[in-house]
């Protein structure tokens, strides 16, 4: 196919040409990013919990009518779920992962240090990496003697007596790679306060904290042997298989009750509705943005057909005088392919720059990541075919014009 | 002669209805998604108190003993909180916390329910011109009484006594019997500014602050002993009592202050920094050089109250109006230039530059009124979807009079915009060149 005779024309046609162009150029910078940024939420979405999703149930309840011991109730309260026909295992736990309510502390390598290294999520309750379904992966899980009761704790904390103090604790890979990065972080240890210092006893292959926003920090997570009271910030977690699950709830809910008529139950879900919850925004974005592309590609569509079609109507008698001359349908059709292609090339890599320079700007404002190279060429591709779509019909009709056209009207 | 061209508008565009459509879309979808996203954000970025938000201030302290930190916390400890509101130096001043209790109305046959409930003080109801249905909010002297009394919403009058006055009547809030002073008519602050707090860490998902004020409010210090233990708090330095909250190192009260005058802000300041100073003389404090005494607005801005998607989708949107324009520009050109034989008739009749430049115009803004038309209906079908998504803003989603005409009124200046271009081209063509083709 020659392309100076098509380069000639659209110089004729400079205005429209770069119209054209530019179009195509900014459609193909907001899909490339808008891709990257679905591409961004999706990742997010798949965020490991760490835990066995499909089998957890979160149950909290409220304003238990003033127990006289909180640790008993709670005692009592497992003790009960334990019962319930169905039950895998049943834990206490101050929060879950992507809960958004969430229990964090500041940690600091030596007691000494004035800033803190980091700011990780803070599980206390017993027996909960097993409920959980968290694998350990070196080292011991936490056991009852290494509980405390938080009040005790507290008391201690007044005191300063240490007797009365957790001792040791379990940490995600992550947070100990990046505590102690390539070193084995077995027997060291983190101070929540200059005189609470925790002992690595285990580590867990991965648990997501509560607030889990930040992807990077998303695993920095600990265990700590706090017994805690049954209050309304308590979350009974139930392990069960996965069938079970809404007869286990159920069952569950009407053996909370009866330990305690005057309860009030304020959560109740599965583990798959805490996710669901927790990234509902990022999955209303994506879909919003996936309808963004869709729409862009088809207002950009349906503008190449119509300067297409106008083009086609305007060379009318060219391109009969082209027929009368010898060129083949083919040749007409192959003509306004090659010169949509040209004009979605020179868009394409005009959109290119562009794209980049909003992704800098991206950057800047929300923290999004560099956009991968591989967004180019898929981005060149879609434009390409979008536009060979859209000029497909009016290069048919430019096709179909008789050779006839050039003896009219001459 | 605006009529003659819009005459001819209206037969040049059903001379060729194909390429007419897909300009009237092509401006309905881009002004659909720039007006829905726009509507947004404009109820979200609003001022939620127009006209008295000016003369609000929120005062911040640093009671944290440890290392000095870049901001101070976000609300206040107690003791500093009630020494601000005691000392009574503002025009009016107010504390807040809020909690969860259970709640129950002994005269009403329904499960007990766990409510939201604001702590607060006198001055909140006129302070922040909150609306009553019925009623009163209470007197400083309930404040100072611990007075068993509470104002319910509008939303749990409905609820427990079908709408009926209910003043007078009794709610059981945990374990303690409140009587009912007062019930609020509807109020939907956006957002809900008094209790805006910790937005920097919550990675622009702020939408929470747009969720529904509490359902039951009651006065600060008789809260503290009806819900003792059940306060929410913002966050702690070192492991809290939650039984003692008063002297607890935690901070979970907002102070909210009203200054009518420059003045008054300029002595509030003060006082603020002086009453900073004068505690850490005492030992209390470890920092007395950062106060702050930010105005609402600020105090949102600084929170960053608007999500960061919201403000993502505005980007978007209007990037894609653009491209909408460029497409309206490139085929509002394709249809003058063809129409270059009807220009070159009408010049050499005697039609100046002016009047074939104005005619196409006209002829672009009739496209731009269709467009508008279009992008309307888009915009409803838009805030439609948005009003379902599961977010707390959803249900204040709606189209106001002032956005109904940005919307024509975007659509009209866009598709001017993109016909000035094509009517510049068209209005240059030499007449007698176009007059020889025919």
């Amino acid at each position: 196919m020659d392309i100076l005779p098509i380069l000639s024309t659209l110089r004729r046609h400079k205005l429209t040409s770069w119209l054209l162009i530019l179009e195509i150029a900014l459609t193909c910078a907001i899909v490339c990013n808008a891709v990257f940024l679905i591409g961004q939420r999706l990742q997010r979405m798949d965020m490991p919990s760490g835990v066995a999703e499909h089998e957890l149930l979160q149950i909290q309840v409220a304003d238990v009518t003033a127990p006289s011991n909180p640790y008993a109730r709670l005692a009592e309260d497992l003790a009960v779920l334990r019962q319930v026909p169905g039950v895998i295992s049943v834990a206490s736990s101050n929060q879950v992962p992507f809960g958004t309510s969430s229990s964090n502390g500041n940690l600091r390598l030596d007691p000494a240090q004035p800033e803190r290294t980091l700011n990780a999520g803070t599980y206390f309750g017993e027996n909960l990496a097993h409920t959980l379904g968290t694998r350990l992966v070196s080292g011991r899980d936490l056991q009852s003697d290494d509980f405390i009761d938080a009040d005790t704790a507290m008391k201690a904390l007044g005191t300063g007596d240490s007797k009365n103090l957790p001792h040791v604790t379990l940490i995600t890979q992550t947070l100990a790679e990046r505590l102690w990065p390539g070193q084995n972080p077995l027997g060291r240890t983190i101070y929540l306060t200059p005189v609470v210092g925790l002992r690595v006893v285990g580590v867990l292959d991965s648990l997501a904290r509560a607030n889990a926003y930040d992807t990077a920090k998303a695993q920095y997570t600990m265990v700590v042997p706090l017994r805690m009271g049954a209050n309304k910030d308590q979350n009974y977690l139930i392990r069960t298989r996965p069938e079970d699950r809404a007869s286990v709830m159920v069952a569950a809910l009407a053996a909370l009750k009866k330990a305690d008529p005057q309860r009030v139950v304020t959560t109740r879900r599965s583990f798959d509705e805490v996710r669901r919850k927790f990234f509902q925004d990022d999955r209303a974005m994506a879909g919003m943005l996936v309808g963004v592309i869709a729409a862009l590609l088809i207002v950009t569509a349906l503008g190449i057909v119509g300067l297409a079609s106008f083009w086609v109507a305007q060379r009318r008698r060219t391109i009969g005088v082209r027929r009368a001359l010898g060129a083949t349908r083919r040749n007409i059709l192959n003509y306004f392919q090659t010169e949509n292609f040209l004009l979605a090339t020179i868009g394409i890599v005009l959109g290119m720059a562009l794209a980049y320079g909003i992704n800098l700007f991206l950057m800047l404002h929300y923290e999004l990541p560099r956009l991968p190279a591989v967004y180019f060429p898929v981005g060149a591709i879609v434009l390409w075919l979008v536009g060979q779509a859209a000029v497909l019909g009016p290069a048919l009709r430019a096709a179909a014009v008789p050779p006839v056209v050039a003896t009219r009207s001459v | 002669m605006l009529g003659y061209y819009l005459d001819l508008a209206l037969r040049s565009l059903k001379r060729n209805k194909v390429l007419t459509a897909l300009m009237v879309i092509a401006i309905a979808v881009g002004i659909g998604a720039s007006m829905t996203t726009l509507t947004v954000m404009h109820l979200l970025s609003g001022d939620p108190l127009p006209g008295k938000s000016g003369t609000l201030f929120y005062p911040q302290v640093d009671p944290d003993p440890g290392p000095k930190q870049k901001h101070p916390y976000d609300v206040m400890d107690y003791r500093s909180a009630f020494d601000l509101w005691s000392a009574h130096r503002a025009d009016r001043q107010t504390m807040i916390a809020s909690s969860q209790l259970r709640l129950t109305s002994p005269q009403v046959n329904l499960p007990p329910l766990m409510a939201k409930a604001l702590s607060t003080t006198s001055d909140f109801f006129p302070m922040f011109d909150v609306p009553f249905r019925y009623g009163n909010g209470w007197t400083a002297q309930d404040d100072v009484s611990r007075a068993r009394v509470a104002v319910i919403s509008s939303d749990l009058n409905d609820k427990l006594f079908n709408g009926a006055n209910s003043v007078g009547r009794t709610l059981r809030l945990r374990d303690t019997d409140m009587r009912i002073i007062g019930v609020l008519a509807p109020w939907r602050p956006s957002p809900q500014f008094y209790e805006v707090a910790g937005g920097r860490y919550s990675n622009g998902d702020t939408a929470s602050f747009y969720g529904r004020p509490e359902d039951v409010f009651m006065p600060f210090e008789s809260s503290l002993e009806v819900n003792s233990g059940g306060m929410n708090v913002f966050t702690c330095w070192s492991l809290p009592d939650p039984a003692h909250l008063k002297t607890a190192p935690c901070v979970w009260v907002a102070v909210w202050v009203q200054l009518n005058d420059a003045a008054g802000v300029v002595r509030y300041r003060h006082f603020v920094a002086d009453y900073a100073a004068q505690q850490k003389a005492m030992g209390r404090f470890a920092h007395a050089d950062d106060t702050r005494m930010p105005s609402l607005m600020e105090w949102l801005d600084y929170n960053q109250v608007v999500p960061s998607d919201v403000r993502l989708q505005t980007w978007l949107a209007f990037a894609f109006l653009l491209i909408c324009l460029f497409n309206t520009v490139g085929l509002l050109l394709a249809k003058f230039l063809r129409r270059a034989g009807e220009i070159g008739v009408r010049r050499a009749l005697g039609a100046s530059r002016t009047a074939v430049f104005a005619q196409c115009l006209v002829e672009a803004g009739l496209i731009g009124l269709l467009g508008g038309a279009g992008g309307l209906l888009l915009t409803l079908f838009g805030l439609w979807l948005v009003r379902r998504q599961p977010v707390e803003y959803a249900d204040l989603v709606h189209l106001d009079t002032a956005m109904f005409l940005v919307t024509f009124a975007l659509a009209i200046a866009a598709s001017l915009l993109a016909g000035v271009l094509p009517a510049l081209r068209a209005s240059r063509m030499p007449p007698g060149l176009q007059l020889k083709t025919l």
